[in-house]
């Protein structure tokens, strides 16, 4: 039964650009955009305990970095998208010292608090962030010679992203580290007394979450061809994070969902009503008050009440 | 010389406004260990009312602006506490994300109802006109804000060091559980806690109005400094707060005229120094 719905699952993310319009190849593409980002930021919060309010910076700056090398300085795609993730990987391994000296809700603020300032600078460094008008002009890269211009090639070029995203994610968190990431967060006196350091631990997830944050952040800027920082605003990590904890922080899957549900509100309220930040509160009073622990796990106990009241 | 003096009273005003704003943000993230990420839309709602009122009713005075804005909203937070924060006691995660969602809610209906255009608010006639001192020329209100700080510092000193609420407070954030065991009705105090704060905000924010104007992202521009203010000084400390207020102040006024591009990078390094060297803050007690 799972296996026929996963099969079916795959096969229509599959043959989407085949059957379905424009608008909903590229509505999907930024389904699987906010979902590497929503999964990288899982690692942090569900497996890693770790609940940041700021990972909206490694999207943002991988995005601004990339943007600024290929239309100022000339740089073609590859290597601008390598220093791009290099740069970021970097400032997550900065950070990641910075906020690390504290845990939950001190985490939360130095995270909160330096994302702040990265979006303060995006506005007023305008000599070199262009401030509100964001960056224009910039194209999409052509991997071996294959142009991304068509909304078709970038939704298949962002699936395959996307599943190998998800796969190394998958392998990163039932690998013996990711046990002992779990360990940590659940126990972390008894894991120091094991003989791990939960710090470096944490460190390395929080670095690895901001490696994905990158890749996501590149996708997002070849996906818009535009920059604004809007996209390193507390809004947006507010938006992922919501995602996460929607879907079900701590699964796999969940983020997933709950990153599409977020994007496909955003979307389809957008058209209506003007009030996104006020919807985006109200899901978020509505999920923490109503569905602590998200759709994906609410799913999974409704479904096996119904199977054992059927059986 | 006049430079630096100017320079150096703004610093203040903006250190006094820091501190009204973030030692509220203490005093609830010490009792309540919620981190309110509403404080900044608070202070943004106070400023909002204040430039509305004051436009509208010409003849009323900013110091009873401040006080009814200060009021309402904290008649705001504490509705918000009881019906929903208090739902929430055993999901202080949770207990944070719906404080963001409030942020969203509450700023964007300002947009809404006051659109996206600053809005100035007044300085008061009677202090509008420059004191001399000392041969120096200082703006009057700016003069007068610092007062107003050292006073709220002194009254909340006052407060908590030496009424009995205070007591009960500083039992509470010692030791929540023991408080509860001796009869201290905790959860009341919650409330208490979190009008205060949340009215210290609103009365802030009519008084920052003159400096700062109302205009949609301010919310976002305070809560930020309010955050590394108290990073700085440490958690659950009033004088910390009181302390890397000014400091804050210093740094942002000094970096905005001075390098007014890196202002951002500037205010974010002594924030790295002290949890280098101090992750609880200048002022904070270890395991606070």
């Amino acid at each position: 039964m799972r296996w026929i719905a996963t099969a079916i699952f795959a096969a229509v993310a599959l043959l989407l650009p085949f059957f379905a319009g424009d608008f909903y190849i590229n509505l999907a593409s930024q389904i699987l955009i906010a979902s590497i980002f929503a999964l990288s930021l899982n690692l942090l919060v569900g497996f890693g305990g770790m609940t940041s309010l700021g990972h909206a910076s490694y999207l943002g700056v991988a995005a601004y970095i990339a943007a600024l090398l290929t239309t100022r300085y000339g740089f073609d795609h590859g290597t601008a998208a390598l220093i791009s993730i290099g740069g970021t990987v970097a400032m997550a391994a900065f950070f990641g010292v910075i906020a690390l000296r504290a845990t939950g809700l001190g985490f939360l603020m130095i995270t909160l608090a330096l994302s702040q300032v990265l979006w303060g600078l995006a506005y007023r460094m305008s000599n070199v962030t262009n401030g509100d008008n964001g960056i224009t002009g910039i194209t999409r890269p052509a991997p071996f010679g294959l142009s991304l211009e068509s909304p078709a090639a970038f939704y298949w070029f962002s699936l395959i992203v996307t599943v190998f995203a998800f796969v190394m994610m998958m392998i990163f968190i039932s690998s013996s580290f990711g046990s002992s990431l779990k360990g940590v967060r659940d126990q972390p006196r008894r894991m120091a007394a094991l003989g791990f350091n939960p710090w470096m631990i944490r460190w390395i997830t929080f670095i690895y979450a901001g490696f994905w944050g990158a890749i996501a952040g590149l996708l997002y800027v070849y996906y818009n061809k535009y920059i604004h920082p809007t996209s390193l605003s507390t809004t947006s990590s507010a938006e992922a994070l919501l995602g996460v904890i929607a879907g079900g922080s701590g699964t796999l899957a969940g983020p997933a969902v709950g990153a599409a549900l977020v994007l496909l509100l955003k979307n389809y309220a957008s058209a209506y009503i003007e009030r996104w930040n006020m919807l985006l509160g109200l899901v978020f009073l509505f999920i923490v008050l109503v569905m602590p622990t998200g759709i994906v796990p609410g799913w999974h106990k409704f479904m096996a009440r119904f199977r054992g009241r059927s059986s | 010389m006049q430079f630096w003096i100017i320079q150096g009273l703004n610093s203040l005003s903006l250190g006094g406004l820091l501190f009204l704003l973030s030692s509220g943000f203490s005093l609830i993230f010490g009792l309540m260990r919620l981190a309110n990420l509403t404080h900044g839309a608070f202070f943004m709602l106070g400023t909002y009312l204040g430039a509305v009122i004051l436009r509208d009713y010409s003849g009323l005075n900013i110091w009873v602006t401040a006080l009814g804005a200060g009021i309402v909203v904290a008649a705001l937070g504490g509705l918000f506490e009881r019906l929903v924060l208090t739902r929430l006691k055993t999901n202080p995660l949770g207990q944070v994300l719906v404080t963001l969602g409030m942020a969203f809610i509450i700023s964007d209906a300002c947009l809404v109802l006051w659109g996206g255009d600053s809005i100035p608010v007044p300085t008061p006639r009677n202090l509008q006109a420059p004191t001399r001192l000392f041969g120096f020329i200082f703006p009057t209100y700016r003069l007068v804000l610092v007062g107003c700080a050292v006073a709220a510092a002194l009254g909340l000193y006052f407060l908590i060091d030496r009424t009995r609420l205070g007591a009960m407070i500083r039992a509470g954030v010692d030791d929540r559980q023991m408080a509860r065991a001796v009869g201290i009705p905790v959860s009341r105090l919650f409330t208490v806690v979190f009008c205060l704060g949340a009215g210290l905000a609103g009365a802030a924010g009519v008084l920052g109005g003159p400096i700062l104007s109302a205009y949609p992202g301010l919310d976002a521009d305070m809560l930020p400094l309010a955050l590394i203010v108290v990073i700085l000084g440490g958690i659950g400390s009033l004088f910390g707060a009181f302390v890397g207020s000014f400091v804050i102040g210093f740094i942002y006024t000094f970096g905005t005229t001075l390098f007014p591009e890196l202002a951002y990078i500037i205010l974010f390094l002594p924030m790295i120094f002290v949890i280098a060297f101090r992750p609880q803050g200048l002022f904070g007690r270890v395991g606070a």
